[in-house]
């Protein structure tokens, strides 16, 4: 039996979409109850499947006259369950928006729609010598639309960038259907950066249902070095000696030595399984450059104590070297039933202290734990380790995840680098920020969206569900009531 | 000994006195860039005395500090160790005399843009004054963090409208390795289209300028990659460089010694020559294009937009007119919503960047 209120929403999107792209069958809204986050999940009231600008435009109005939550969704791989839907709200699905609507090579540009994959972009762009930088480990299946709600990273941001670095332009719809078009073809456009603002405000300020990025030329040749340390100590030092040496590479990746394992099992990549963490380090540009640096990097890597230094022999190899990085976390996934990636960023200086603590707690709360960290930038992914069919054992993931991102915030860091906060990190935000600060971020998302529609209960948490998590945080370490829900 | 001094408290004292008061302030650094945006409201409020860098690890490649810091302090600091700030800041005053606040504030960068960083890309987190007399810290001094609104990147370009800069971090790269700049005749839409081949190419552009028929193409790298490049390109190359790029890029140079209106034209980098009377100046790759002409604002913006570009009144002309391209009525209304949300007095920089608020 419908409720009258879901009827009549019902009725008023079959006028705006055909009958195929409303769906509110049970079975049909299960692909849609989670994102990459799947510890979390929630059947929506109704998936919309729009496919032109002023369909959506209809469904926001439709939504924003009947009060009726939105959550927007591209690929849903998301890591923080940003996408998670609502069961009183509409999930907006954006994965019609498939099309490339313009290479531009001249101005370096591609104007697509937000549906489109993150590689996608990057294979148009090839027959012109160009490709989009921003490469998320996802990157065969995010679309750009979720990267530009994220902001999300790669490996390659210390030099390129992160996708708020390589977004020219986007056209965005308000929950009222007013149609924005932010930025351009232009580096810069008059007014405030809304264009930084929107970047990673993970759905809670518009709908993005275009978005023009900034295509790179390919660099003439990349070269990869592999090193290895008996100890991580080592390996942190290094990369702060490479830095300092006045060398930005392409790329520069630690992996732990449970994660070296994992990796080389599942790929055999070559890596030395009984390395305490090895270091690969991208070297891209100009032929002569990149031979010149590699020689440096080599002797850095060596003076570093490094017990082993291997160049990539040729292209092959070097995407060898890196194929294990890339499946680090399904790998890590083959040693265990489940494992829960965590996201935060730390000053690079702190990491042997912050292994260490991350050591500890691991032996405390009884979960192993694999480290792989974009070295460069000090992005951390600890991945935990976990049995979901255990009794309480998420509920203790959760808790050591918690610590990890407390640990990140008193070493100077951040709770997440790029993977956002969701409804995951929703806690640690009141650790992180101020209530002024978090009441800051409430007028901004009020200057959008006055009645909290867009994606409500995500990435900024109420100050009352601070007050609750500062209290429960204070009388003992577990949430006193873990079958309630947690926005 | 530079100057160090934490005054964060008495300007939130003084903010909050404008309040009680609904006087609105103009916020003023070392006043070097009082000829940039629209003629604002108040009385001045000194942020010159709030300075000094709070940290600086070059290994982190990151420095935070307070914004009435000296811009060529800060620069001089992170040259001792072999680095810089990537957007090559401009020095507008008499004697570089500009703070970092000012630069942040009105997001100004130089010839290295595009092929390094934009003031706004390097900003990594920001401690402000809104207009509500909070101080308050967004972003940090790690260069991922996506927790909670980009707040620190939107005061970027922002003129204080927002909310009074205390303290900024910032991402800073190893200083540019040598420097070589090739110099070409040819006429401006043969440089702008050379300008866009070269940027699709793998080569170390540093910068890029097309003045008085001569195009003008830096290289920074290695030894080898420069003979490499410069083998690529051909030219001639040019003694002496630096003080050009120092000179076009703190309109120094003969070009921008002028009393006629000029403007900022951002335009598409490949976008041919727009047809407009007046002396050009194109940098950026022709992302940006300086021109020094009498014309209405309105005509002017009318070809520029039809060019997808956008012109801002950049110096000379009426300061009390639409000195920035005017926005559409949706975003002009989000703009004041936003604008209302820091600053609900309206007492921060009135009318400095658009008429009324």
């Amino acid at each position: 039996m419908l409720s009258p209120d879901k009827q009549a929403l019902l009725t008023a999107l079959r006028c705006i979409l055909p009958a195929d792209a409303v769906l509110c069958e049970t079975e049909d809204l299960r692909p849609y109850e989670c994102d990459g986050l799947s510890a979390y999940r929630e059947l929506p009231m109704v998936v919309c499947l729009p496919h032109t600008i002023e369909q959506v435009q209809a469904i926001l109005r439709v939504c924003y006259k009947m009060q009726v939550p939105v959550v927007a969704r591209g690929a849903g791989t998301g890591l923080s369950g940003g996408a998670l839907p609502l069961k009183n709200g509409v999930l907006l699905s954006l994965a019609k928006f498939m099309r490339i609507l313009e290479i531009d090579a001249a101005n370096r540009i591609a104007r697509v729609q937000p549906g489109v994959r993150n590689l996608a972009i990057s294979q148009a762009a090839a027959p012109y010598g160009l490709y989009y930088a921003p490469d998320p480990s996802s990157q065969i299946a995010c679309t750009i639309g979720g990267n530009v709600t994220e902001n999300s990273g790669g490996v390659h941001c210390l030099k390129y960038g992160l996708t708020v670095h390589n977004v020219l332009g986007l056209k965005v719809l308000t929950i009222d259907g007013e149609l924005l078009e932010i930025g351009g073809s232009t580096l810069d456009s008059p007014g405030y950066d809304l264009l930084a603002l929107m970047t990673g405000s993970e759905g809670l300020l518009g709908v993005i249902v275009e978005v023009t990025v900034k295509l790179l030329s390919k660099p003439e040749r990349a070269q990869v070095v592999l090193a290895a340390f008996d100890d991580v100590v080592k390996a942190a030092a290094a990369v702060g000696d490479i830095i300092s040496a006045g060398i930005i590479p392409g790329g520069l990746e630690m992996m732990d030595n449970p994660a070296i394992r994992a990796a080389e099992a599942f790929v055999h990549a070559g890596y030395p399984v009984d390395a305490a963490a090895i270091l690969l380090c991208e070297l891209d540009g100009a032929n002569e450059e990149v031979s010149e640096q590699i020689l440096r990097v080599r002797e850095l890597l060596q003076a570093a104590g490094a017990t082993q230094v291997r160049t990539a022999r040729d292209d092959a190899e070097r995407l060898k070297f890196w194929a294990g990085r890339k499946a680090a976390f399904p790998a890590v996934g083959r040693l265990s039933p489940d494992y829960y990636c965590m996201d935060g960023t730390i000053p690079r200086k702190r990491l042997p202290e912050v292994l260490k603590r991350i050591a500890e707690l691991s032996a405390e709360y009884q979960l192993p734990v694999a480290n792989v960290f974009h070295a460069g930038d000090g992005n951390l992914h600890p991945l935990i380790l976990y049995d979901a069919n255990k009794p309480g054992e998420l509920e203790r993931t959760e808790e050591f995840g918690g610590k990890i991102l407390e640990l990140c915030i008193a070493v100077g860091g951040t709770i997440t680098g790029e993977h956002g906060v969701g409804v995951e990190k929703i806690g640690q935000m009141c650790v992180q920020f101020a209530p002024q600060e978090l009441a800051q971020f409430h007028a901004v998302k009020h200057a959008f969206d006055p009645q909290g529609l867009l994606n409500p209960g995500k990435a900024v948490p109420t100050l009352h569900r601070c007050a609750e998590f500062g209290a429960m945080h204070v009388h003992k370490g577990v949430l006193s009531f873990p079958e309630l829900e947690r926005f | 000994m530079s100057a160090n001094a934490d005054v964060g408290f008495v300007l939130q004292e003084k903010v909050l006195d404008a309040i009680a008061q609904h006087i609105p302030v103009q916020i003023v650094g070392r006043n070097t860039k009082a000829f940039y945006g629209r003629t604002p409201l108040g009385e001045h409020l000194s942020v010159a005395g709030h300075c000094g860098v709070v940290s600086y690890e070059p290994t982190e490649l990151v420095i935070t500090a307070r914004a009435g810091s000296s811009l060529a302090e800060i620069e001089a600091l992170l040259a001792e160790r072999g680095q810089m700030l990537p957007f090559e800041p401009p020095y507008f005053g008499i004697h570089a005399e500009d703070t970092l606040g000012g630069t942040i504030a009105c997001g100004f960068s130089g010839p290295r843009r595009p092929y390094a960083s934009s003031a706004r890309d390097v900003v990594l987190g920001v401690k402000i004054l809104t207009g509500k007399g909070e101080i308050l810290r967004f972003g940090g001094q790690v260069m991922k963090n996506v927790a909670g609104f980009d707040v620190s990147r939107l005061m970027v370009g922002a003129l204080g409208t927002l909310g009074i800069l205390l303290e900024i971090s910032l991402k800073v790269l190893p200083k540019a390795e040598p420097e070589k700049t090739q110099v070409f005749s040819c006429d401006a839409q043969e440089a702008i289209r050379r300008m866009n081949v070269w940027a699709g190419q793998s080569l170390p552009l540093s910068a890029v300028m097309f003045v008085d028929g001569q195009l003008y193409v830096r290289l920074s790298g290695s030894h080898v990659g420069l003979v490499e490049a410069r083998k690529k390109l051909g030219g001639e190359t040019m003694a002496g460089s630096d003080s050009l790029w120092a000179s076009a890029r703190d309109h120094k140079h003969g070009f921008f010694r002028d009393d006629m209106p000029l403007w900022r034209i951002s335009a598409p980098p490949a976008a041919p020559p727009i047809d407009l009377p007046g002396s050009w100046l194109i940098e950026w790759g022709g992302a940006q294009r300086w021109l020094k002409t009498p014309m209405a604002g309105d005509a002017l913006r009318e070809v520029v937009a039809a060019a997808k570009g956008h012109a801002t009144l950049f110096r000379g002309g009426d300061r009390q007119g639409e000195v920035f391209h005017p926005l559409s009525p949706a975003l002009m209304a989000l703009h004041q919503r936003l604008k209302a949300e820091f600053d609900p007095h309206g007492i921060l920089n009135r009318g400095r960047m658009y008429a009324n608020w």
